[in-house]
C-alpha cells in the first residue's frame, strides 16, 4: 500500500482549469520530483472547490492550508518552503481584505467558515474519477441500505419526512413526487436527472456533476428503486464537457463494479443509466420539454396534466429531479429524516447551494442552511460589494424567472416562502449582486432579452408577449418611453403569467414586476425626466464635473476616448458636452466622486432613429 | 473491477482509511521532522524516509507526519517532535534512522517517550 504524508488537493473544476490548473499541476509534479518528495506527497485532482474567483486553488492535507491564485512561477518556492521545509508559504495564502494579513487555514477564511456542506460534502475532498475514494466517504452504503434493507414505502417515507424539496426551481416536495410515480402502474418507468442548468450565471449543478458524479448516480439508483424504474437518463447540456466526461467515467466504473446494470449488489434490482446530451436551450430544462428532447423531438413543453408521474418519457411514468436534489438523497437514507431537518426551517429543510456572482468580493459557490438571512450570505460569506465606496443596490435571485430584492429586504430568511413573497424565487440558486451603479430598467431588459430569445414559440402569450415587453423596455432605455408604459407593462405581465403554457412564460415577467415594485422611481425618471441616474442608458444621461470635488488629477481627461474633457492640472476640469458620447469612463476613473450624472441634454422629443442620424 | 458485494464496499472503505484520516483530521499522533537547511544537511531527509517506512509497515493510520522549519537548536539536528493527543510534545535530537525507528515503536505506537533521546518535553503544541 502506498503511504503519503501529505495530500495536495488541487482543484480541477472548470474555473480552475481555465485559470491554469493543468500547467500548475505539471510544475508541481516536476518540483516534487526534483525535491525527492514524489513518494511522500500525493497530488489529487478534485472537482470545484467553490472559491473559483481565487483559482487555481489547492488545499493541503493534513495541514488544511489553503493556497490560491497559484502560478507556475511560484510553485518551486512553495514546494521548497512548505513541502520540504514545512513552512507554509504566505505569499499564496488568502489575504484578509481589511487587515491584509494572510489566513492560512481554509476553515478560517470567512468564505468557507459560514458554509455547511451536505450537497457539496465531497467537494475538494475526493478525486471525482475514483470510485474507491467516493466509497471511502461512505459512498454506495446508502444504495446498499436502500436496495437490501428498505422497501419502496420506507424510502419514500424517509424522503418525504425529511422535507426535501426539489432544487431545480419550483421546490416541489421530492418524496411526494416519488410517491405519485411509484403508484403508477406500467411495464416501464424512468428515473431522470435534470443537468440542463439553463439559468445564465448558474453553475451549482455543473460543479456537483464535476466534483462528485457518484453522488448524483447514487441518488438516481435510490430514486429508481423507490418508483420502480429500471432505466434512467441524465440530461446534461453539451456545453458541460467536463461534467459529461466525469459522469460517463463514473457510470462506466459503476457498471464494471456492478453498482449499475443487473442485480446491483446482489439485491436483485436492475438499473441502467445513460447520458443524453442537450443542445443548451433554456426551455429544455422544463420537464415536459426535456422529455420530448430525449425522445428526439423538438424541445417544447406540453400541457400538464397528464403529469410526468403518469405519462412522462415515452409516455411512461417518470420522475425528473434536479442534480442538487439527487446529490442529497444518499445522506438522508443513511442519516435519516430527522438529521436532515436539523438544518433549515419547517417548510424549507436542509441546505441550498448558491452561485454568488456580480459586484461582490468573494465570487463562488456557497452552501448554506436554508433560513439564513440574505444579508449574511452577501456580507459574511460574500464579503460585501467589491468596489470601495459603492453601495449595495439589489440582489437578483432565480435568474430569468426570478427577481430583484432591494436593500431594505436583506434581512429576510432565505426560504422558498419568504423569497416568493418578495416577488423573486429561490430558483436554482443563481444570486447576482448589484451595486448602486446598476440601472434597474436595463437589468430587467437584460433578462427579458434572454427569455424572449429562449421562448420556444409554442404559445402566443410567451412568444409575442415577451417580445412586446422587451420592445417597450428598449424604448424606455432609449428615451422613447411614454406615460402609461409602466401600467401597460404591469397589465401585460399579468396576462402572460396567467396564459402561458409553461414555467418559462409564467415566470418571464418576474424581473419586470420586481424592478417596478422596488424601483418604480427609476422607471419614472427614465420616462418622465429622461434621466438614467446610474448613467447606463447613454441616451438618458449627461456627465458633469463638480468643481468643488475635482482635484484636477487628470485621470478622467486621460481616460476619455473622445477628448471631451478639458482642464489644467490641479485645477477643476470640465466636460465639453457637444463632444461627450456618454461612455461613462470618466465616472469610473474619478477617485474623488466628482463626476455627476444628470438628465440628458439631448432634445427628448426627437425620435431616436432620426436622432442617431444627426449625432453621428 | 469485479462485481462488488456489500462486504466489498466496507473493505474498500477500510483500505482507503489512511488517506482519509489524513484529509478528515482526527489523528492521534503527529510527528514533525524539522527540515531547516541545518536539518536537511544533518540528514533529516533520511529520518523522514525511515519514519514513512515504519508507518507503512506498521499499517498504523492515525499518525500524521509533517515537516517544519529549524527548531532553533541546530547543533542537535536532525530533530523531530512527537505529539500524542493529550500529552505534552517531546523533542528528540541527534537522530539516526535506527533511533527514529525505535522512537516510532516505543513512543508513537507504545505511548512511552524514550527519555535517553529526548531533548525537551512540553514545548508548545501545534495541534
Ligand atoms: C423554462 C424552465 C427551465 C428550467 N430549467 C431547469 C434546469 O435547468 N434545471 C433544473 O433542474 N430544472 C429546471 N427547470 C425545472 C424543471 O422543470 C423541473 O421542475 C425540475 O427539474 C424538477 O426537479 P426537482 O423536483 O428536483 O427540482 C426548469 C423549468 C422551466 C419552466
Ligand atoms: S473551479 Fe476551482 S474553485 Fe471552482
Amino acid at each position: 500500500m502506498e503511504k503519503y504524508r501529505a495530500n495536495l488537493l488541487l482543484c480541477a473544476g472548470t474555473g480552475c482549469v481555465a485559470t491554469g490548473t493543468p500547467r500548475v499541476r505539471e510544475t508541481l509534479k516536476a518540483e516534487l520530483e526534483k525535491q525527492g518528495l514524489a513518494d511522500e506527497i500525493k497530488i489529487v485532482l478534485t472537482g470545484c472547490n467553490g472559491f473559483c474567483a481565487e483559482g487555481p486553488v489547492m488545499l493541503v492535507y493534513p495541514d488544511e492550508i489553503f493556497y490560491q491564485k497559484l502560478t507556475v512561477e511560484e510553485i518551486p518556492k512553495l514546494v521548497e518552503e512548505h513541502f520540504l521545509k514545512g513552512r507554509p508559504y504566505e505569499k499564496l495564502m488568502f489575504k484578509d481584505a481589511e487587515k491584509k494579513t494572510a489566513i492560512p487555514l481554509m476553515n478560517d477564511i470567512p468564505f468557507f467558515k459560514h458554509q455547511i456542506l451536505r450537497v457539496l460534502r465531497n467537494k475538494g475532498m475526493i478525486d471525482p474519477d475514483s470510485l474507491e475514494e467516493y466509497i471511502a466517504r461512505d459512498g454506495y452504503l446508502a444504495t446498499a441500505k436502500a436496495l437490501t434493507e428498505m422497501t419502496t414505502e420506507d424510502i419514500i417515507k424517509v424522503i418525504k419526512d425529511s422535507g426535501l424539496r426539489g432544487r431545480g426551481g419550483a421546490g416541489f416536495p421530492t418524496g411526494l413526487k416519488w410517491k405519485f410515480a411509484s403508484k403508477s402502474v406500467a411495464d416501464q418507468k424512468y428515473m431522470l436527472c435534470n443537468g440542463d442548468e439553463g439559468d445564465p450565471g448558474a453553475f451549482m449543478d455543473r460543479s456537483v456533476m464535476e466534483a462528485d458524479p457518484h453522488s448524483v448516480i447514487e441518488g438516481m439508483i435510490i430514486g429508481a428503486k423507490a418508483i420502480g424504474a429500471s432505466k434512467g437518463v441524465i440530461y446534461v447540456r453539451a456545453e458541460y464537457p467536463l461534467a459529461v466526461k466525469r459522469l460517463q467515467l463514473a457510470i462506466d466504473k459503476c457498471l464494471e463494479a456492478g453498482l449499475l446494470g443487473e442485480n446491483i449488489l446482489d439485491s436483485g434490482f436492475d438499473f441502467n443509466l445513460e447520458i443524453y446530451l442537450g443542445a443548451g436551450a433554456f426551455v429544455c430544462g422544463e420537464e415536459t420539454a426535456l422529455m420530448r428532447s430525449i425522445e428526439g423531438q423538438r424541445g417544447m413543453p406540453r400541457p400538464r396534466p397528464p403529469f410526468p408521474a403518469h405519462k412522462g418519457l415515452w409516455d411512461k411514468p417518470s420522475v425528473l429531479n434536479n442534480v442538487e436534489t439527487l446529490a442529497q438523497i444518499a445522506p438522508i437514507i443513511m442519516e435519516g429524516a430527522e438529521w436532515y431537518r436539523t438544518l433549515g426551517t419547517e417548510k424549507s429543510a436542509g441546505t441550498k447551494v448558491f452561485a454568488l456572482t456580480g459586484d461582490i468580493k468573494n465570487v463562488g459557490l456557497v452552501e448554506v442552511p436554508m433560513g439564513i438571512p440574505l444579508r449574511r450570505i452577501i456580507y459574511d460569506i460574500g464579503g460585501g460589494i467589491n468596489k470601495k465606496n459603492k453601495k449595495f443596490k439589489a440582489v437578483q435571485l432565480g435568474g430569468p424567472s426570478g427577481g430583484c430584492i432591494p436593500e431594505e429586504l436583506l434581512d429576510i430568511p432565505v426560504t422558498y416562502e419568504d423569497i416568493n413573497k418578495t416577488g423573486a424565487i429561490v430558483g436554482s440558486g443563481g444570486m447576482v449582486v448589484m451595486d448602486e451603479d446598476t440601472c434597474m430598467v436595463s437589468t430587467a431588459k437584460f433578462f427579458l432579452e434572454f427569455t424572449a430569445e429562449e421562448s420556444c414559440g409554442k404559445c402566443t402569450p410567451c412568444r409575442v408577449g415577451t417580445r412586446v415587453m422587451l420592445d417597450m423596455l428598449i424604448d424606455i432605455c432609449k428615451g422613447q418611453g411614454k406615460k402609461g408604459d409602466i401600467e401597460t407593462l404591469l397589465d401585460l405581465s399579468k396576462d402572460i403569467i396567467a396564459t402561458s403554457l409553461c414555467g418559462l412564460g409564467q415566470t418571464a415577467p418576474n424581473p419586470i414586476l420586481t424592478t417596478i415594485k422596488y424601483f418604480q422611481n427609476e422607471y419614472e425618471s427614465h420616462i418622465n425626466d429622461h434621466w438614467c441616474k446610474a448613467g447606463i442608458c447613454s441616451n438618458l444621461c449627461s456627465f458633469h464635473i463638480n468643481e468643488e470635488n475635482c482635484k484636477g488629477c487628470g485621470k478622467c481627461l486621460r481616460g476619455c476616448p473622445s477628448n471631451a474633457i478639458v482642464g489644467e492640472k490641479k485645477k477643476p476640469h470640465r466636460v465639453i458636452q457637444e463632444q461627450c458620447v456618454q461612455c461613462r469612463s470618466c465616472y469610473d476613473a474619478c477617485p474623488f466622486g466628482a463626476i455627476e450624472i444628470k438628465p440628458t441634454l439631448k432634445k427628448p422629443a426627437e425620435p431616436v432613429t432620426q436622432d442617431e442620424g444627426v449625432t453621428k | 473491477m469485479a462485481k462488488l458485494t456489500i462486504a466489498d464496499l466496507k473493505k474498500i472503505k477500510e483500505k482507503q482509511h489512511a488517506t482519509f484520516a489524513l484529509r478528515e483530521g482526527g489523528n492521534r499522533a503527529k510527528v514533525t521532522v524539522h527540515m531547516g537547511t541545518c536539518g536537511i544537511a544533518a540528514g533529516a531527509r533520511n529520518i523522514m524516509s525511515a519514519l514513512m517506512e515504519e508507518i507503512e509497515q506498521s499499517k498504523i493510520e492515525d499518525v500524521i507526519t509533517t515537516t517544519s522549519g529549524c527548531a532553533g537548536f541546530c547543533a542537535r539536528e536532525p530533530m523531530v517532535t512527537v505529539e500524542i493527543l493529550n500529552q505534552p510534545p517531546v523533542k528528540y535530537g541527534d537522530l539516526t534512522q535506527d533511533k527514529i525507528r525505535e522512537i516510532f515503536k516505543e513512543h508513537v505506537i507504545g505511548g512511552k517517550p524514550i527519555e535517553k533521546y529526548a531533548l525537551v518535553v512540553g514545548s508548545e503544541t501545534t495541534y
